[in-house]
């Protein structure tokens, strides 16, 4: 306990040299029917960095927000350095010395890091003698952890890796000794990956207990001392990390061996479906997004983009779906030049020209969440004749009809088409989407996160649906930030940096760590596949 | 699963919250000294117990159907507008410039050209404050605002500096001419044999509305408009990703909402007054917000809560006649609807909510997904 | 225009900047805290009426301002019931609440006085006395400066005095202090204001309170300062011209004061003068009445620097992961 800022800890400090500093038992919690929880204990050894791994909606979450008493859990109790603590709320867990990074940032953007910081935590009823103290203890910890960030910049023109560092700053500066920290790679670049955990290193190293959500086996086995496994809502397992590997922590997760390949023929790629050459898309911001974008798919072939989510992949697609207006570039469908100015398309004229999206987000883009399952059938294809009663009216028995056929061959559940799209799971969201967007027989179908938050029967679902597609002849633009996703589905992989292609890659020629630093956007990678496409990307 | 059946969602929240305005309403009643029960009873008699108090409460009713149907129309498309009572004001010009700019043939036609230049003059009135918060951003709920008393400032110019005939001291334009008079329940039932009372107001106009009550619900639930209307109220997001244009179902669902609160001025204007006079309006835009809360902002819904109003507008005359209870006992009752049909809407669902929710476990165990 | 009409339009364009002025601090306060507030009209109507009524029956304009603040705190606490409490939307709530007022003191005033839904003229010490500045009289004679002072200046009720005061501690209390930054976070970003372990409902009560007491100072000026008693509708829409203010002034305390300034010096020109003969052409004084909205949605339209409120106005707190 050399470090000046962190305070001794309330409890008594004898039983620390003993006790876990985090011992959660039997914590239970439902949401409704939804049980998140199901009598989870856990105990974290003080100085240590522990992972918690799991699916998306494996209830890691939920759990870490009830030990920042940010949820009241139905069961259970929590105990501090070996005390029975009540969290009742955010300001008990910080009494207790708790301190969360949440995976998307708590700041207030215009404010400065410098306010954010004493937000919460102030001296006294005026201002000036907070941030003064604020500043001094801010250059401290800049020395101490290399935690640099200049105090009176606004948030907003922080770039993502410096705000996780004002946020970290935040708990540090209210004494935390345990840090949670939730996905909190998710935005950054594995360089800036790379900083963080070093910065975590060195905390530990000061007798900090770290806590460490992801779904990434990669930094588990990177950083941790000890891991816990959920699954639906139960702890599977704890166990050392020395002692493990990922392929078992993986089978933890989902219960059962993964099949990380998908079972597909090699690709038999026909004519030029898609052409892109010179993407430039710069938004209301007067930010650039696309840096000139070149690509090319062909029918009957799968492309993965690859990347760090943030780097231009999601306005590739949306720029392409008619989403948002391009600044510059050509995109060609089936040799046919399109307009994407945004000035005389949109998604419906995509859709005519054959072009169907499954967009990243299906609660807030692919799906009307308050609309009958029925009523989401049509979404985006609502001008389509044969959804017409009339010139004036729509046809909602057509409508009802196609729905139940879908639900059928799409195995959706509950087979219901009166249900609203909020009520089913994300998986049976999704093979809603899917199954809309699959059935129509698009040339060209873009793909957004497709399996984010789904669970695993219906991830292979869908996965066979796309080869499906992939197989009769159609051109499909993949974009996922699971690697493993884009390693086992693509035929090609492209890697998207900071706006910029860095390069093609065929899945048999590349393995995972000459991805990851093309992530990183270092270019000095061997070039392989696809020669003819590094012309094009300044072009 | 939906957490509550959709009736109870429809009806059963609607009625709890009426139920409990009724009761605050009951006990400011009893606060300033007077009988509730003697009073309601006064109200119906007043309102409903003559073909009189039935023509009065049908010419309110008529009022409100168009002003909630506007506010219902730009409630699904998630837009709160709250300048139905400027919207209104200017189809009052619209109509009073119509009728009497022409020697009108028959009254059909005058009340053809009524319904097109009151809802154009609506709608007109709607257009900035669409094209403001589609384009710019600028927030509907105070542009509408600030339209409100602009359109109220600009009919008090030109009713007194234009429209004013010469020598009159009235801010009023000229009466229209007889041509241009449309029948009332008692022109129009009389021919079928049915007295209806001659000195109410409700006329052919009633018809109109519930035309328009029919053509709304056709629009909304039945066509293409109204199904991107209502995904784009839903979710902006969505509406992109679907190619669906913001800015047009922004402005279009505004002109068809100004529309139709100028349509209300061929029944308070054409209908009731047969002249342009200071604040014609008389809060009836307002009011459309009660009322589109109350009918759930359907059809449907509105014509009911609109009969309702109607009846309460009618009733409070009636009172404020007979006894020391002010007509504001019903802006106090429309201000208490609008609290609990809209503002505290959760106050209500969601104690009802686990009611049901604890109904369907006791009652259907753990066969529930 | 003589130096003395010019005085006496600014004196009176004082007098009408003031129930504006406070009430658009009071929007702000509640705005900059998250809660949008169009109900600022039927907390002034409320309080009008209770300040007047209660001066009118105990005969001390004292016991009148408390009597109106508390009654504009009331509909203050009704608004956080349904906007904070139960996440309800912000602005049907105003609305209600413009409605309630409106029709609650016209109900009462009838019940209490029965005379029309007025109270009684309020005289003596019912009223808000206007004081007289040091010296006032003896540098009245003095040229240029003697009027403004003595006239512009001396000579008004103490809650005009209140009112150009509120705006420098409005701005300390904003931007000086703890609980300043803490109620600008909640506006802007409550997530961040509730994992810091602050409670968000209990900031934003506490600004919707705020609201209530400077709405309730606003009316209570409008019944017993500018004017003698209560007449229905008394506000005549200075609510909505003050939430114009408010956004003119982009939700900051100084401009709020020149935003004021500018409202009040149009309704100081629109009843001094019907219509303003420029010689070219006539300007009708329905167009003052107008002015402050259209310039409101000039401003709004972003065609003349962007009006940009609190990003988490008008929106329930909900937690989220």
């Amino acid at each position: 306990m050399t470090a000046p800022v962190t305070a001794p800890s309330p409890s008594p400090t004898e039983s620390r040299a003993t006790a876990p500093a985090i011992e959660l038992k039997g914590i239970s919690k439902s949401f409704g029917p939804v049980q998140a929880n199901k009598d989870i204990s856990i105990r974290v050894m003080p100085g240590t960095i522990h992972g918690i791994i799991g699916e998306n909606g494996a209830g890691k979450s939920t759990l870490m927000s009830i030990l920042y008493g940010f949820y009241k859990a139905d069961a259970g109790e929590i105990f501090i350095n070996g005390h029975k603590t009540e969290i009742p709320d955010s300001q008990a867990a910080i009494a207790a010395g708790i301190g969360m990074v949440f995976q998307h940032f708590k700041l207030v953007k215009n404010f400065t890091v410098l306010e954010n910081i004493v937000l919460g935590a102030e001296e006294g009823r005026l201002l000036r003698p907070s941030l003064k103290k604020a500043r001094g203890v801010l250059k401290q910890l800049a020395e101490e952890y290399e935690l640099n960030v200049d105090p009176d910049a606004l948030i907003e023109d922080l770039s993502v890796g410096h705000q996780q560092r004002v946020e970290i700053l935040k708990a540090l500066y209210r004494q935390a000794d345990i840090l949670i920290l939730d996905e909190p790679t998710g935005v950054l670049t594995p360089a800036e990956a790379d900083h963080l955990f070093r910065i975590l290193n060195n905390l530990r190293a000061e007798g900090k207990t770290i806590i460490l959500i992801t779904h990434k086996l990669r930094e588990i086995m990177e950083i941790t001392d000890s891991v816990s496994v959920m699954r639906r809502g139960e702890m599977t397992d704890t166990v050392s990390t020395s002692g493990t590997n990922p392929e078992q922590l993986a089978e933890m997760m989902v219960g059962r061996k993964v099949l990380l390949r998908v079972d597909k023929t090699p690709a038999n790629p026909g004519e030029k479906f898609l052409e892109i050459e010179g993407l430039r898309v710069v938004d209301d911001a007067g930010v650039e997004r696309l840096k000139g974008i070149g690509l090319t798919i062909r029918a009957g072939e799968i492309l993965g983009i690859a990347g760090v989510s943030g780097n231009g992949q999601s306005e590739l697609l949306e720029v392409l779906g008619g989403m948002i207006p391009a600044t510059s570039g050509t995109v060609r469908v089936r040799g046919e030049e399109i307009d994407i100015t945004g000035k005389h398309s949109d998604g419906q004229s995509r859709r005519a020209r054959g072009i169907a999206h499954v967009p990243e987000d299906r609660q807030h883009e692919g799906l009307i969440m308050d609309f009958h399952a029925w009523e989401n059938i049509c979404f985006g294809y609502h001008h389509d004749p044969k959804f017409q009663a009339n010139r004036f009216l729509m046809d909602n028995e057509a409508l009802r009809k196609d729905t139940e056929a879908k639900i059928e061959r799409f195995d959706i559940r509950p087979p219901n088409c009166w249900t609203a799209a909020k009520n089913f799971s994300g998986g049976n969201q999704q093979k809603i989407v899917v199954a809309r967007e699959i059935e129509r027989n698009p040339d060209i179908l873009l793909v957004g996160q497709p399996t984010r938050g789904v669970d695993i029967g219906a991830i292979e679902f869908i996965h066979k649906q796309i080869v499906a597609l992939r197989d009769a002849g159609k051109a499909i633009l993949l974009v996922s930030v699971e690697l493993d996703e884009i390693m086992s589905l693509s035929d090609r992989i492209a890697v998207m940096f900071d706006g910029q292609i860095m390069g093609e890659r065929l899945p048999a020629d590349t393995n995972e760590r000459e991805l990851g630093l093309l992530m990183a956007g270092v270019t000095d990678a061997p070039t392989g596949a696809a020669p003819a496409l590094e012309e094009t990307i300044h072009g | 699963m939906d957490k509550m059946p959709a009736w109870a969602d429809a009806i059963l929240v609607p009625l709890i919250s009426l139920l409990l305005a009724a009761i605050l309403s009951a006990l400011v009643i009893i606060g300033i000294g007077e009988d509730p029960i003697a009073a309601v009873k006064l109200m119906v008699s007043g309102a409903l117990g003559s073909t009189y108090g039935w023509g009065y409460t049908l010419y309110y009713a008529t009022n409100f159907i168009f002003t909630g149907l506007a506010v219902a129309v730009a409630f699904h498309a998630s837009l709160f507008n709250i300048g139905g009572e400027g919207q209104a004001t200017l189809g009052g010009l619209g109509v009073a410039i119509i009728c009497l700019a022409l020697p009108w043939p028959h009254w059909s036609l005058a009340l053809l050209a009524a319904i097109g230049f009151s809802a154009l003059f609506g709608a007109m009135w709607a257009l900035i404050p669409a094209y403001l918060q589609a384009k710019r951003g600028s927030h509907i709920v105070i542009t509408t605002i600030m339209f409100n008393f602009i359109a109220a400032a600009l009919l008090n110019y030109v009713l007194v500096n234009v429209m004013r005939p010469v020598g009159s001291m009235d801010p009023a334009s000229a009466r229209f001419s007889e041509a241009v008079h449309i029948p009332t329940l008692h022109e129009l039932l009389a021919p079928i044999g049915i007295e209806f009372s001659k000195a109410a107001p409700a006329n052919v106009s009633l018809l109109v509305a519930l035309l328009a009550c029919f053509l709304v619900w056709l629009l909304i639930w039945r066509t293409r408009l109204g199904y991107q209307i209502r995904a784009f109220g839903k979710s902006e997001s969505a509406a992109k990703y679907a190619g669906i244009n913001p800015v047009r179902i922004t402005v279009i669902a505004m002109l068809i909402s100004g529309g139709l609160a100028g349509l209300m001025a061929i029944n308070n204007v054409m209908g009731e007054a047969e002249r342009l006079v200071l604040n014609a309006t008389e809060g009836a835009g307002f009011i459309g917000i009660a009322v589109a809360l109350m009918g759930r902002n359907h059809p449907f819904g509105i014509l009911l809560a609109a009969i309702l109003f109607g009846f309460l507008y009618q009733g409070g005359a009636e009172l404020a006649l007979w006894t020391s209870i002010p007509r504001e006992l019903i802006v106090v009752i429309q201000a208490l609807v609008i609290l609990f049909t809209g503002a505290l809407d959760n106050m209500v669902r969601i104690p009802l909510e686990k009611l049901f929710v604890r109904f369907r476990r006791s009652s259907a165990g753990g066969s529930s997904r | 225009m003589d130096l003395l009409t010019i005085v006496q339009i600014l004196d009176s364009t004082l007098r009408l900047a003031t129930p504006l002025l406070l009430a658009c601090l009071a929007g702000l306060f509640s705005e900059r805290a998250g809660i949008f507030d169009i109900g600022l009209e039927g907390k002034m109507l409320a309080a009008a009426f209770f300040s007047a009524a209660t001066a009118a029956i105990t005969g001390s304009v004292w016991l009148g301002l408390l009597a109106g603040i508390a009654s504009s705190i009331l509909l203050s606490l009704l608004h956080g019931l349904a906007s904070i409490t139960f996440r309800g939307n912000q602005l049907i709530s105003g609305v209600a609440i413009n409605f309630l007022a409106a029709g609650m003191t016209v109900l009462i005033a009838q019940d209490w006085f029965s005379q029309g839904g007025r109270t009684p003229s309020l005289i003596g010490r019912g009223r808000f006395e206007q004081i007289t500045l040091p010296f006032a009289d003896a540098v009245e004679s003095t040229p240029i400066i003697g009027p403004i002072y003595a006239e512009l200046l001396s000579g008004h009720t103490i809650l005009v005095y209140v009112s150009l005061l509120a705006v420098p501690l409005t701005w300390w209390i904003l931007f000086r202090t703890r609980f300043g930054l803490r109620l600008r976070a909640v506006g802007e970003a409550p997530e961040a204001v509730d994992t810091a372990g602050v409670s968000v409902v209990g900031l934003r009560y506490a600004a919707v309170m705020i609201c209530g007491v400077l709405c309730g100072i606003a009316g209570a000026y409008l019944a017993t300062g500018l004017q003698a008693g209560f007449v229905k509708d008394m506000t005549a829409g200075r609510g909505y011209i003050a939430l114009a203010a408010l956004i003119f002034a982009k939700w900051r305390p100084w401009y709020a004061l020149y935003a004021c300034l500018l409202f009040g010096f149009l309704q100081a020109i629109a009843l001094r003068y019907q219509n303003i003969d420029l010689g070219v052409f006539v300007i009708p004084v329905q167009v003052m009445d107008a002015l402050p909205y259209i310039l409101t949605v000039v401003i709004l339209a972003g065609f003349v620097g962007k009006a940009i409120p609190p990003r988490a106005g008008g929106e329930a707190y909900v937690k989220e992961r």
